[in-house]
């Protein structure tokens, strides 16, 4: 109900009052960060930079996977690395000490990262041409389902320990992941994780889902997805 | 928060192209979908707004319904949730074809 006239009740008519007039606005509540993602896409695409959106629940592995990955792959393929935590150098450092140029962006109270924090991290960053950046994104499967960053790929991780019921809880994470890594498969005969009713699960949000079963601390499985980021680096170069 | 400062940055734009003092009401379109709860945005929005020009402007949220199109059948069926499975052949290969709306649709504003 209007404070000023009363309309809104249901004998009086919604009117603008004259002082007041209605603006048509039809715009995307994210359209400014979906902009600038585009730009960073761009950007990627026209040096030949693959930039992959690491998503996940805290503690899925995402850090172990980046260290094993950058050090299988580093002598053939460059990598560069934005971390994004709440806080913390923790994850950056343990980046920097495999040889990958690393920029730590805290989020704060943000649980997610932006493509306006990518964009400043980028720029500090500088990477290569023809290389790989891999954002490893705060851990959380919500908030950042809705914020593109202008990645090439969205690379979902999830862990045995999670629950095999995970697809089913983060379905809209799942409905826009490119990818889906089976993290800490060596822990397989202490859980109750049936991985064919995950990825059956998985599937039901999203048919297009490519998975890859691996474990970051025994290796089991890298080779493939190794073989992964290889195919797709060489497939960008400029 | 993230989405509550997000759409006061849209309607504050909008309202300062127009010539705008104040913003008195935001009306925005939340589709079942789209992943953003309404009543944690309507307090955001609240703390978020203080010191804008959207302050003690009326936040309007108009929800638009999950419409679903399965892609085995063509058939179009309400949706709540993402894993609906299609009522007519429970096939789970499903467009969301309607509900995902986040969208700034007017402003009222004052002069």
């Amino acid at each position: 109900m209007c404070d000023t006239c009363g309309c809104g009740q249901p004998e009086v008519e919604v009117h603008e009052h004259e002082h007041e007039r209605v603006v048509d606005v039809q715009q995307d509540i994210l359209s400014k960060n979906n902009l600038l993602a585009e730009r960073n896409r761009g950007y990627f695409e026209a040096r030949g930079i693959v930039a992959l959106n690491l998503v996940s629940s805290p503690g899925s592995g995402k850090t172990t996977l980046l260290e094993r990955t950058i050090s299988d792959l580093g002598k053939d393929i460059t990598f560069s690395v934005v971390e994004g935590d709440q806080q913390s150098s923790r994850d950056a450092d343990r980046i920097e000490a495999t040889g990958a140029p690393v920029v730590q962006v805290n989020t704060g109270t943000g649980c997610h990262l932006d493509a306006h924090m990518v964009h400043h991290a980028v720029e500090k960053l500088n990477p290569r041409e023809n290389s790989i950046l891999m954002i490893e994104n705060v851990g959380n499967l919500i908030c950042p389902a809705l914020f593109d960053l202008g990645e090439s790929h969205k690379v979902l991780i999830i862990s045995v320990t999670e629950g095999e019921d995970k697809p089913l809880k983060y379905p809209t994470m799942f409905s826009i992941a490119d990818i889906c890594l089976i993290n800490k498969i060596d822990l397989l005969p202490y859980v109750d994780f049936d991985v064919d009713r995950c990825k059956e699960y998985a599937k039901r949000a999203n048919g297009d889902l490519t998975f890859f079963e691996i474990s970051a601390k025994t290796r089991e499985g890298l080779t493939q997805w190794n073989d992964w980021i290889y195919h797709r680096a060489k497939k960008s170069l400029r | 928060m993230s989405i509550a400062m997000c759409l006061i940055d849209v309607a504050s734009t909008s309202a300062q192209e127009e010539g705008a003092a104040k913003i008195n009401q935001i009306d925005v379109e939340i589709g079942a979908l789209a992943g953003v709860m309404i009543h944690p945005l309507e307090f955001c929005f609240d703390v978020a707004s203080r010191g804008t020009m959207a302050e003690g402007a009326k936040l309007n949220i108009i929800p638009i319904e999950g419409v679903g199109e399965c892609q085995d059948c063509q058939n179009e069926f309400p949706v709540n949730g993402l894993l609906t499975p299609c009522p007519k052949c429970e096939g789970f290969r499903i467009k969301i074809i309607q509900g995902k709306e986040l969208r700034v649709k007017s402003i009222i504003i004052e002069s």
